[in-house]
């Protein structure tokens, strides 16, 4: 058998295959995150519950409605950023101009209510849902076995970073956004309905976490708790790229991702914490992230 | 005066609990260039960011066209066709030149085409694919009044175009504002530079503590020397 440092060939490709899908899920949730920052100026501590709740959505969508996973796609962050939109109008909407702080507590109380409704409802164990049965299997990479499901991810992952990242920087709705970002009441005193567009930036942040928990549910079973797990790891992928930062929410993503399913490899015992390292390191060094701009 | 676009009446505006206009009249008529004269602080800026909506504490009466523009909210008011131009510019980092001309939507037909603009404003062709904030101060400027052109707004409120820029700049900017006076379009105009305003203004208003306290006609800024002198403190 192969190695590379030592290491067997197969399990450090696995490793790094890992890697990867856990990338697609901390890019996916990190780029929800950074839209919504960057416009609201929100630290969106619900998008872990929004997560679940998109998983949730898929597995209420098959169990009662016996609709599969391939509506579940559009239908579950269609629900979810409907719910995120009311949130955002009746709630959310009251705490602009106050101190972030505000924000962060409602977002966290919001959090702490659904993952507790769930818990209430469907107990903690994870609930099963399988993959599409055009996705079941594994191909033979020659060097390793790659399970069919877990590819779909990867590439889903990539096309749907990709897209938002050209309708943020390409599109005239992406240049409303970006404007925003810097001054929300000029772009206003130009005619652009801004208060719609925050709106509309929560319920896509919120959609874009729903649809994480729509491709992961496969992986990871559905569970409620399974968003305030991955929730600090995300903000930390968040403040490495830089808060506010598409472009470096996504790189990031994928780059600790990898990161850590590398370190699973030659010091397993450090894998928990090393993005977390990375964090430190890059707040001493660039307290706006690798791709955040200096104030 | 009832044939005016705009009509303000007995404004009042508060930042916060601060009293800072004070039952402010004021009437532009159609292809009119009226200039608001002030020292620092007098209410200039206070007063375009009331008419805009900007500034949302206000009382009184605002009209154009006869259409009450108090209870509007921000992005309607600029629907109505009310074009703004900032003191501080508010060219956009995050978009090229070119994105930043784009981004304010039309709210009329009869604005400038993009190419119109470019003829206009060359330098901004020059460097339509550079970032907004990559510009010279002029440039800036420029910037921001062409990408209002392209709106079709029915009257542009233009907040000190001059301040900070070389003598070169202001006399081409000077240049720019008697091409959009031949051109028919109404502007509202806040400087402290009464000499440069004069190549422009069909009448001016002068303002003092959050008041109007004078206005006449462009033709009249000779008589009115030792006012002026004793209002912006020159």
């Amino acid at each position: 058998m192969s190695t590379i440092f030592g290491i067997p060939a197969p399990a450090l490709y696995g490793q790094i295959l890992i890697g990867l899908i856990n990338g697609s899920f901390y890019a996916l949730l990190s780029l929800g995150l950074a839209v919504i920052f960057g416009l609201l100026r929100v630290i969106n501590f619900a998008h872990g519950a929004q997560y679940m709740l998109g998983a949730f959505a898929a597995y209420g969508l098959l169990s009662y409605a016996g609709i599969d996973y391939w509506p579940s796609l559009v239908l579950a962050p269609l629900i979810v950023g409907a719910v995120a939109m009311a949130i955002e109008r009746t709630m959310l909407s009251r705490l602009y101009g106050l101190d972030p702080l505000y924000g962060l507590l409602l977002t966290f109380g919001l959090a702490l209510i659904f993952e507790g409704a769930f818990r209430y409802w469907f107990g903690t164990s994870g609930k099963p849902y399988s993959p599409p049965a055009q996705l079941t299997g594994a191909v033979n990479l020659g060097f390793m076995f790659l399970p069919i499901y877990r590819g779909w991810v990867v590439i889903a992952s990539l096309v749907i970073c990709l897209g938002t990242w050209l309708l943020i920087e390409k599109t005239r709705l992406g240049s409303y956004l970006r404007a925003a970002t810097e001054n929300a009441t000029l772009v206003q005193a130009f005619g652009v309905n801004v208060p719609r567009l925050l709106t509309l930036t929560y319920g896509l942040g919120a959609a874009l976490a729903a649809l994480a928990g729509v491709l992961a549910a496969p992986i990871y079973q559905v569970s409620p708790l399974m968003g305030s797990n991955l929730i600090i790891i995300v903000f930390a992928v968040v403040v490495v790229g830089g808060m506010g930062s598409i472009l470096g929410a996504i790189i990031t993503g994928y780059v600790l991702g990898v990161l850590e399913g590398l370190t699973k490899v030659f010091y397993a015992e450090a894998s928990s914490i090393v993005i977390f390292v990375v964090m430190a390191i890059v707040l001493l060094v660039r307290p706006a992230g690798l791709f955040g701009r200096e104030a | 005066m009832s044939n005016a676009l705009l009509e303000v009446r007995a404004l009042n505006a508060w930042y916060g609990e601060s009293h800072v206009l004070h039952g402010v009249d004021l009437d532009i008529r159609e292809g009119e260039t009226v200039t608001l004269l002030g020292r620092n602080g007098a209410g200039k800026t206070t007063t375009l960011r009331a008419i805009m909506g900007i500034l949302r504490r206000r009382e009184g009466a605002i009209r154009l066209r006869g259409r009450d523009l108090l209870a509007l909210p921000l992005h309607r008011v600029a629907q109505t066709g009310l074009g703004y131009v900032p003191e501080e510019r508010g060219i956009f980092a995050s978009l090229s030149v070119e994105e930043n001309l784009a981004l304010p939507p039309k709210v009329a037909d009869g604005g400038m085409s993009i190419e119109e603009i470019y003829h206009l404003f060359p330098n901004l062709y020059e460097r339509r694919h550079s970032q907004g904030t990559k510009l010279s101060g002029g440039e800036q400027q420029m910037l921001a009044i062409a990408r209002i052109l392209r709106t079709g707004a029915s009257l542009i409120l233009l907040d000190e175009p001059t301040e900070g820029l070389a003598p070169v700049i202001v006399q081409r900017i000077g240049d720019v504002l008697v091409a959009l006076k031949e051109r028919g379009m109404t502007i509202l105009l806040v400087e402290q530079n009464f000499r440069f305003a004069r190549k422009v203004a069909d009448r001016f208003y002068l303002m003092e503590d959050g008041r109007m306290v004078n206005s006449f006609p462009g033709n009249e800024l000779d008589s009115h020397m030792d006012e002026l002198h004793s209002v912006l403190g020159v």
